[in-house]
């Protein structure tokens, strides 16, 4: 990240102080710099680059309900009837032909078939096939468009999940809503551009370079909302120092900032005294968003019991929609322990169990409050699972591995065709027979509801022009609405 | 097959307008040029000035005045130690300036120089470029242990180690004739990359990443170049070839690694690092032991003698004991239950079978049959368990160990069928979670199991025991996780192992389950006796003592001349630990603690993860693509043909690379570096893009300079520190660093009323000083200065200061709790703060630290309100507040005193009055309010560990925290000016 290049491109002094109204010290020094205070600070975009959107957006915002682990296609959404019958069979070279296979099972001696347990049936008037496992997902299928031939090249979480975050399996590169803030700038001045939240204490480990910025500045990383403590780290002021003595602090500290910079003329110290306004605004703005009390008896009915409890899937659903409602660019949910190895049965039920309805209530709400027409929503996990059984087979038990070759996401909202099904795999799951869609033509995709032609969002960086999509992807037409 | 390699495909948006390659002008070597002629011969100060001036002129410009000497003293000093100056060195300085400014102010640079903060400053820097952390990255990002590098770099940067030999010994001190401990760890640098612990992953694929990393970082750190582009094809715009890149990663590739890395703890391979006073205390220790042994030795016919004086005394004695023999002293005598005596020491648990469950050991409760009562029969000694098909024992919570734990499990068996488990903690179901001791088909197994097939360990007998016949089995694990570091023993002889799997990386500790005599993965089927646990791995002599089921007795009636050397042994032992007399008994305990003592000395000493090459080297290919799994044309070790070749009296390998590296033919490693030196004082180098000199970088503002700073350093011997010196004692360093002008310097009207920043922003033409935004770490020490809080001890393994609860735990698997550190361990220099890659600290990443999950040259600066929440908020900056209020009041009575004084430990300056009227005024405001509630002030006082001064009153003292912590969330407090 070149701190010179970012200062060049940063905002001027009209976009830093023209919308942080509030404060006393940033009326103040607006007054001072000759800058016109608007009456509000409402939904315009403050930062971006030129030209962004490239073309008109079908969708002005992100929420990405991210399944972390990999919840298995076959015992979801990718129906495979013919199984039943070659239960206990040894996986056909013929399909599996010679792929790779984690450490974790390329030494079984054998690879027998093992069907869903969970019964399937058709849904809604487009008839998309959903297991018993997602009973409140199954009333929503007219809305969402279901990918079947996702495929990544990752075999591990770890390079998986950055994959599909960051578009590179290697550490180092911005994350796809670290890009969007990038090329968008933020639409609430009070709130951050990027929103990072994480549910469930089981499964894999998470990472900040999931929502970090990578060679891009900082300042566009995510900020995680934390569902213990403060939800934004160091959001709470000490004891004595909060309210109208903050407010002094503020005051005294601008005063005395602004002396500086009339003496030597740095513009970062006016940025720095436009900052510590937003971080004031921000006390008043992040609780305000976080406390979900004022929410009707109906909304818990809706997305469940959980929603109001901090740190639940349920209540990061909600809190996405506030969040959206408010403009927030990219809500990035996680949802943590899919990876059924082993135990799978039990374990998936457990998972459905805590995500089920929220996701379907997340659906619903938007599309009530006709936010789903400009609001994009992703499911979906780092990679699927093998046909094949990883551990012990039981009548009702059994694991499944990775596997990269073939899996389902489904995207609902802005820009995308509803009641959609597309792709297909074969019979056993194993390979895509028909429309395969990698991880950066999802990317792509993504970027496209956007308003944004992902060849052309870029930074350069170590020799050349990066993007999220490095030099590949292609948008999806087929899903488009 | 994609891989990770796929990110590195390069995008071809071809730029023009470069100079062709082959004159690029970073490939070709720095000429010194002569010093331009300039319009002002008296500002100049050194030859930088010439230079920067030239450039000045032809721009129509002029410098800046020198700043004050204030704000003269504060730059330097942050900018060299990385703290800010004490207001008693401002004070010391200001005197002596006023006397002679030329020379205060090189005393002032020398001292700095020569200080143990300079070296951890300079270490600091470096420590983003190698990537160092205290965790292995990716997803399980375990713990590892390199601070013992870290420790060696800033050694290094202490004793100003010529940058040719810092260089040399870290890429390849381990390779240097005779490489001492130091040379070894130096070499460390390169291991410092992430290892994947992840279940599941295909090594070969990671062993290929990690080279990849250690060209990638090594070619950016030394040679400012993007290398990683040629990894998948020919560099787009530099005169790389792919197959160029795949010759440096020959260099590389010669490290007897494994690419699923350790989860928790160093990867092989690495070396036990003592610290200087470790290794002085070994030294002394083994003296001490050499002489204990001496000792005991010198001694060693009167033990004889003695012994057998003994053994007579119990032979009359046994002789007598159908008589009456009151003359002989019964203590002398094994008592009746210690007949079956054995090594007693880290002998946790003894079963002995012998008609009962019970546990000799300690008070355990016994255990019981898994159903119904069992039987006892004859055993090798005594009775033993009769074990069949649903009927063995379970012993409860007793010997839970751990794959990084040492132990030893021994028993008589009496197998009747060829299959059985002899002793476990598992879940008892084949190839589950657990380790046990298990009989399969007649071969002695041993099973430390986290995941069947990829996350476990079995090594197994070659010999099958005989049916029907009692053998004695033990084994010993030395907690090394490897199959290496278990033994089996049959009859105490040591057996050939065949290794099944050979990778342990998990905890297999479950709790739950008990410890399982005779079940586990299946029933044995047989006759158990005398099961021994041991805490730790006895050596082969203590089994030949565990597998004697001789009775003392016994062994005291056998004639000597028909004793075993095994009942030799075991007697011996015997009379050593209990009937000895003292002077025996001492001499031989003095040996047994000097030997524990060094054995846990060597266990505490941390090991460091070093290079080392591999006898017959690793044949390396080109990647095509980058696939690892896409083998290409084989490749030798080489350089770039674009730069110069191999210095002729080096060898064509790692070695050599590195000295080819510091050559002074090579173009590029001394600008690097230099410009790197520049950055880190003026903020931005020479060369802007730093980690990137090739076609597409930005060429040097100034490039004659660079050269000369280049040829400089070269000549100097590659001297860091006369470097430093001499840039910091130039008057392009020394100016003020105004955007505005308060006054010019040649009094020009124009100049006077332009500011700098409208003509010049980025201050590429360096007409002012550097004015910056402090770097995270100085930010937090510098606070923690101010506040006196700061603990100044240089190097040891890393501290975990505050942090936010449960941030590792919401996002780590179960076991993440972050364990915060006590008292002085809080407040150590932050180079010193446990790095979690995957979770840095999240201060030091608010204020733009990198994650060190790859090399970084250059840090984003970003302004944000997440910074402006950090400063006012967090606890490191609230007590330091707290901490500098008490500091000021306890010196001062009057409040514009203590004011004052507490901006100058901020600042180094003190508040002008308007400054200090609003800071006064502040002070009233705060105290009123909490006067008005004073509960507020009891809690804004509680923040924090550091004790709270009783003395003052506290309301008082909340009011002048508040507006200590005024002080330290100033712009120009966390500005370097």
């Amino acid at each position: 990240m070149d701190p010179l290049m970012d200062k060049r491109r940063s905002l001027t002094r009209r976009q830093l102080f023209g919308r942080t109204a509030g404060g006393v010290g940033a009326a103040a020094l607006a007054s001072l710099l000759g800058d016109q205070v608007p009456a509000e600070a409402s939904r315009d975009v403050a930062g971006g680059l030129a030209g962004f959107p490239n073309f008109a957006p079908r969708a002005r915002r992100v929420i990405y309900l991210f399944q972390s682990g990999a919840p298995s296609q076959l015992d979801l959404f990718d129906y495979k009837p013919q199984l039943a019958a070659r239960r206990r069979e040894e996986l056909p070279e013929s399909i599996r032909k010679g792929q790779r296979l984690t450490g974790m099972t390329s030494s079984q001696s054998s690879f027998p078939v093992v069907p869903s347990i969970f019964k399937f049936a058709q849904h809604g008037e487009s008839g998309a096939w959903v297991s018993d496992l997602l009973p409140h997902t199954a009333q929503v299928v007219d809305k969402l468009c279901f990918i079947k031939s996702m495929y990544t090249e990752a075999i591990n979480h770890d390079p998986a999940i950055t994959f599909f975050q960051t578009g590179a399996q290697l550490a180092g590169r911005p994350s796809a809503g670290a890009w969007v803030s990038y090329g968008l700038g933020s639409e609430n001045q009070n709130l951050p551009a990027f929103v990072a939240m994480v549910s469930s204490r089981i499964g894999q480990p998470l990472y900040d370079r999931l929502w970090g910025s990578g060679f891009l500045a900082t300042k566009y990383q995510g900020v995680k909302f934390r569902s213990v403590g403060d939800p934004v780290l160091y959001l709470s002021d000490p004891p004595g120092i909060g309210g109208p003595a903050r407010r002094r602090f503020l005051d005294d500290l601008a005063s005395l900032n602004q002396l500086k910079l009339e003496e030597v003329g740095d513009p970062e110290i006016a940025t720095r005294i436009a900052q510590y306004e937003l971080a004031y605004r921000m006390q008043t703005s992040v609780p305000e968003l976080t406390d979900v009390s004022d929410e009707p008896q109906s909304t818990f009915d809706l997305y469940g019991a959980d929603a109001q409890k901090p740190g639940t899937f349920a209540y990061n659903c909600l809190l996405a929609r506030r969040l959206s409602e408010r403009g927030v660019r990219f809500v990035q949910l996680f949802h943590r322990g899919w990876d059924q190895h082993t135990k799978l049965p039990h374990d998936i039920t457990r998972q459905c169990r805590a995500t089920d309805q929220a996701t379907a209530g997340l659906v619903k709400d938007l599309d009530e409050r006709g936010l789903l027409d400009d609001t994009l929503v992703i499911w979906g996990g780092e990679f699927g699972r093998t046909v094949y059984c990883q551990g012990r087979l039981t009548a009702d038990d059994y694991g499944r591995d990775h596997h990269p070759r073939c899996f389902t996401v489904w995207l609902a909202g802005g820009g995308i065709k509803a009641g959609h099904s597309y792709g297909e795999t074969d019979d056993y799951s194993y390979n895509i027979t028909r429309d395969p869609v990698h991880v950066h033509d999802l990317n792509a995709t993504i970027l496209h509801c956007l308003g944004i032609n992902h060849k052309k969002l870029t930074y350069h960086f170590q020799s050349r022009d990066h993007r999220l999509t490095d030099v590949h992807g292609n948008v999806v037409d087929g899903i488009l609405g | 097959m994609t891989c990770v390699a796929v990110l590195y495909w390069c995008i071809c948006a071809v730029q023009t307008g470069h100079a062709a390659p082959a004159e690029h002008w970073a490939f070709v070597p720095p000429q010194r040029h002569s010093l331009p002629v300039t319009s002002n011969d008296t500002w100049p100060t050194s030859a930088i000035d010439h230079f920067v001036l030239a450039r000045l002129d032809r721009e129509g410009m002029q410098p800046s005045p020198p700043t004050d000497p204030v704000t003269l003293i504060r730059r330097v000093t942050l900018d060299l130690t990385g703290l800010p100056p004490a207001p008693a060195e401002v004070d010391a300085f200001l005197a002596d300036h006023e006397v002679s400014p030329e020379e205060a102010y090189r005393r002032v640079v020398d001292r700095l120089l020569q200080s143990k903060r300079y070296a951890e400053r300079m270490a600091l820097i470096w420590l983003d470029l190698a990537r160092y952390a205290d965790t292995s990255g990716y997803q399980t990002d375990g713990p590892r242990y390199m601070w013992r590098w870290r420790d060696w770099v800033i050694e290094a940067f202490d004793q100003n180690m010529p940058f040719d030999q810092f260089t040399i010994e870290q890429l390849a001190g381990d390779m240097l004739p005779a490489a001492t401990l130091d040379q070894r760890i130096a070499s460390g640098f390169n291991r410092n990359h992430r290892g994947n612990a992840e279940g599941g992953v295909i090594p070969e694929e990671y062993e290929v990443e990690y080279v990849v990393d250690r060209v990638d970082t090594t070619a950016t750190v030394w040679l400012g170049l993007t290398l990683g582009c040629a990894r998948c094809h020919d560099h787009k715009y530099d005169p790389f070839t792919q197959k160029e890149f795949y010759q440096l990663f020959a260099y590389f590739n010669n490290v007897p690694e494994y690419g699923r890395a350790i989860k928790d703890g160093n990867s092989p391979p690495y070396i036990p690092a003592p610290t200087r006073q470790q290794q002085k205390q070994l030294v002394q220790l083994k003296q001490e032991l050499a002489s204990a042994e001496d000792d005991f030795q010198a001694i060693a016919d009167q033990i004889e003698a003695s012994q057998k004086d003994w053994e007579n005394l119990l032979s009359s004695h046994a002789n007598d004991a159908e008589g009456t023999g009151p003359d002989v002293p019964t203590t002398s005598a094994p008592p009746e239950s210690e007949l079956d005596w054995t090594i007693p020491r880290g002998l946790i648990a003894r079963y002995k079978l012998d008609g009962d469950l019970a546990n000799a050991v300690g008070q355990v409760e016994p255990g019981k049959f898994s159903e119904g009562a069992g039987s006892f029969v004859a055993g090798a000694s005594g009775k033993a368990v009769e074990c069949r098909q649903g009927l063995t024992v379970d012993a409860g919570d007793v010997a839970e160990f751990d794959y990084f734990d040492n132990f030893s499990l021994g028993a008589w068996i009496y197998p009747q069928s060829k299959s059985g488990t002899v002793v476990s903690r598992m879940v008892p179901i084949a190839q589950e979670k657990g380790y046990y001791v298990h009989l399969e088909n007649g071969r002695i197994q041993v099973n430390l199991v986290v995941r069947w097939l990829d996350d476990s360990i079995r090594v197994e007998t070659t010999r099958s025991l005989d049916l029907n016949k009692w053998h004695h089995v033990m084994m010993t694990y030395d907690g090394s996780r490897k199959a290496a570091g278990i033994k089996i023993f049959i009859n105490a002889q040591e057996e050939p192992l065949v290794v099944h799997h050979d990778f342990i990386n998990q905890t297999f500790i479950l709790g739950s389950e008990p410890l399982r005599i005779g079940a586990g993965q299946s029933d044995f089927v047989g006759r158990i006796d005398d099961l021994t646990i041991y805490d730790r791995d006895l050596s082969a002599a203590e089994v030949e003592i565990v597998a004697n089921a001789k009775l003392l007795d016994a062994l005291v009636a056998t004639p000597p001349a028909e004793r075993t050397p095994a009942d030799r042994t075991k007697l011996r032992a015997y009379f050593l630990s209990q009937p000895a007399p003292e002077a025996i008994r001492l001499a031989y305990d003095r040996v047994v603690t000097l030997r524990e003592k060094q054995r846990a000395l060597k266990e505490a000493i941390s090991t460091v993860m070093v290079m080392q090459e591999m006898e017959t080297p690793r044949d390396s290919f080109v990647l095509i693509r980058g696939e690892y799994d896409k083998p290409g044309e084989p490749v030798s070790p080489g350089v770039p043909a674009i730069l110069p070749s191999l210095p002729k009296n080096v060898p064509n390998n790692r070695l050599g690379f590195a000295q080819w590296l510091v050559d002074p033919a090579n173009p590029l490693t001394a600008r690097v570096t230099v410009n790197r030196f520049w950055r880190m004082l003026f903020g931005t180098g020479l060369v802007k893009t730093e980690e990137d000199f090739g076609v597409q970088g930005e060429r040097p503002s100034h490039p004659k300079l660079l050269d000369w700073l280049a040829t400089e350093f070269i000549d100097s011997g590659w001297d860091t520190r006369h470097m430093l010196s001499v840039i910091v004692t130039s008057a392009t360093y020394r100016q003020s660093s105004r955007v505005h002008r308060a006054q010019s310097l040649a009094g020009s009207a124009t100049a006077a009323t332009t500011p700098t920043e409208l003509t010049d922003p980025e201050n590429t033409l360096l007409a002012r000083g550097p004015r910056v935004r402090l770097p995270a770490e100085v930010i937090r020490d510098q606070a923690l200065a101010a506040s006196g809080l700061l603990a100044e001890a240089v190097g040891g393994p890393s501290v975990k200061p505050y942090q936010p609860k449960d941030l590792w735990a919401e996002l780590t698997l179960g076991a993440g709790a972050y364990q915060q550190s006590e008292g002085p361990n809080l407040y150590r220099r932050s180079m010193y703060t446990f790095w979690k890659r995957t979770i840095a600290p999240p201060t030091m990443v608010t204020f733009d630290a990198t994650a060190r999950e790859s090399c970084t040259l250059r840090r984003s600066r970003t302004n944000t309100p997440l910074q402006a929440l950090a400063l006012m908020n967090d606890v490191t900056f609230v007590e330091a507040s707290r901490a500098l209020a008490q500091r000021v009041m306890s010196t001062h009575e009057d409040p514009q005193e203590r004011i004052t004084l507490a901006f100058r430990f901020a600042t180094a300056r003190r508040p002008r009055g308007d400054e200090t009227r609003i800071l006064l005024a502040g002070l009233d405001y705060h105290l009123d309010r909490f006067r008005q509630d004073p509960t507020l002030a009891e809690g804004l006082l509680k923040i924090g560990d550091h004790p709270v001064n009783e003395q003052h009153e506290p309301c008082e003292l909340a009011a002048y925290t508040t507006i200590a912590s005024l002080i330290l969330n100033l712009d120009e407090t966390i500005t370097k000016e």
